[in-house]
């Protein structure tokens, strides 16, 4: 039964997640956390701080981690098969109709229309990140993190690896 | 028996020409799929070939209207375009392996340690530096709906959304599926108001004629 539940929880996220990856985060987080409670909040934190620590696609990073942990090899394997499947097929499909949908307004509006909700799914989890922080190492690391993590990846267009590999050693000194 | 061997070298070559060329953007491209499309471009338009510039921006076009992960969409059609279904699961399979592996062997490390206090003092410290990249991202998403949609509803279906899902507990998907269908409505609408509104011109203008 899990099986059937890492394939599905997966296979919804990425269709739902309209604009790449990033998209699809919270709602991997809603399925793997608030649907089948597989992990709790924080759980998802440091799985998610270790694949934004490792090149290539998000997506299946997470996809394939979470599924391994829950399922092995197996479900890894289908955790990624649901996530990359279902939209590498309809890519090679939908390019023999190419200019049925190219510059279509329908498909323009209904992908501007998902954004808010990506929007608000992600303002949330920022939240709820930020929240956690504020609870475990209190207001002072929180904001001296958050601002550090401005300057470097927005102000010096820092490698996010070497911030997040940076903070692990400032978290593993000072906040153990 | 010569060309059999030759044919043979040079499918060989092919296939390996794909997986080193999306193993290197999958494991040079930081910052999740979006931010390797630059790469995967440089290795399919101009190191290899495999297509001019023009089909990959139409590509890229198509696969961005389409849900779920783009490099893997990507990946999918260049490895299809080369060397069919197997062509494109070599493309994916070299692309996103050697991360995952990677992120297995780490977070096993990881959690091997998991009550050592420095261990969680690390977790401890990466937790608001994933707070800020996700706000960030959220902060795209909002200005690309700004964009879109101008900021009156862009912010309006923001808080309709905020209200749903988060305080009324409704399960995200649905509320996507209402939004994708109502966008189609509308773009339908106008779509026919704008046809009408064209002929009812063309009309005038042959009366005045």
């Amino acid at each position: 039964m899990i099986y059937v539940h890492i394939f599905w929880s997966f296979l919804i996220a990425n269709l739902l997640g309209y604009g790449g990856g990033p998209a699809t985060i919270p709602l991997i987080q809603n399925e793997v956390v608030n649907h089948y409670h597989w992990m709790s909040v924080s759980e998802f934190g440091d799985v998610l701080a270790i694949a934004n620590a490792l090149p290539g696609p998000i997506a299946t990073k997470m996809g394939g981690y979470i599924g391994y942990q829950l399922g092995g090899v197996l479900g890894a394997i289908l955790a990624l098969i649901a996530t990359i499947l279902p939209s590498a097929l309809a890519v090679i499909l939908l390019f023999k109709f190419v200019n049925l949908f190219k510059g279509n307004p329908k498909v323009a509006l209904m992908t501007k229309s998902v954004q808010p909700i990506i929007f608000i799914l992600l303002a949330v989890m920022a939240y709820q990140f930020f929240l956690t922080a504020y609870e475990k190492s209190g207001i002072f690391h929180l904001v001296l993190l958050a601002v550090v993590s401005y300057f470097a990846l927005i102000r010096f267009k820092m490698h996010p690896s070497l911030l997040i590999v940076g903070c692990l050693i400032y978290g593993g000194v000072f906040l153990s | 028996m010569l060309y059999w061997y030759k044919k043979g070298e040079n499918q060989l070559k092919t296939y390996l020409e794909l997986a080193i060329g999306f193993a290197r953007t999958g494991v040079t491209g930081y910052g999740g799929g979006p931010s390797t499309i630059p790469l995967i471009e440089h290795e399919a338009v101009k190191k290899y070939k495999w297509m001019n510039e023009q089909e990959f921006v139409e590509i890229l076009a198509l696969a961005n209207t389409l849900p779920g992960p783009i490099a893997t969409k990507m990946a999918a059609y260049i490895g299809y375009k080369v060397k069919g279904y197997s062509g494109a699961t070599v493309a994916i399979l070299t692309h996103i392996l050697p991360s995952i592996i990677a992120m297995i062997a780490l977070l096993g490390v990881l959690y091997s340690y998991k009550e050592s206090p420095i261990v969680s003092g690390m977790v401890q410290g990466v937790t608001p530096v994933i707070g800020f990249m996700l706000l960030e991202m959220a902060y795209r998403f909002f200005q690309n709906g700004r964009k879109g949609l101008g900021f009156p509803i862009m912010l309006t279906l923001s808080i309709v959304s905020l209200v749903i899902v988060q305080f009324l507990g409704v399960h995200p998907g649905i509320l996507i599926a209402v939004f994708l269908i109502a966008a189609f409505i509308i773009a339908d609408r106008k779509e026919k108001a704008a046809k009408t509104a064209a002929e009812l011109l063309l009309h005038r203008k042959e009366k005045s004629s």
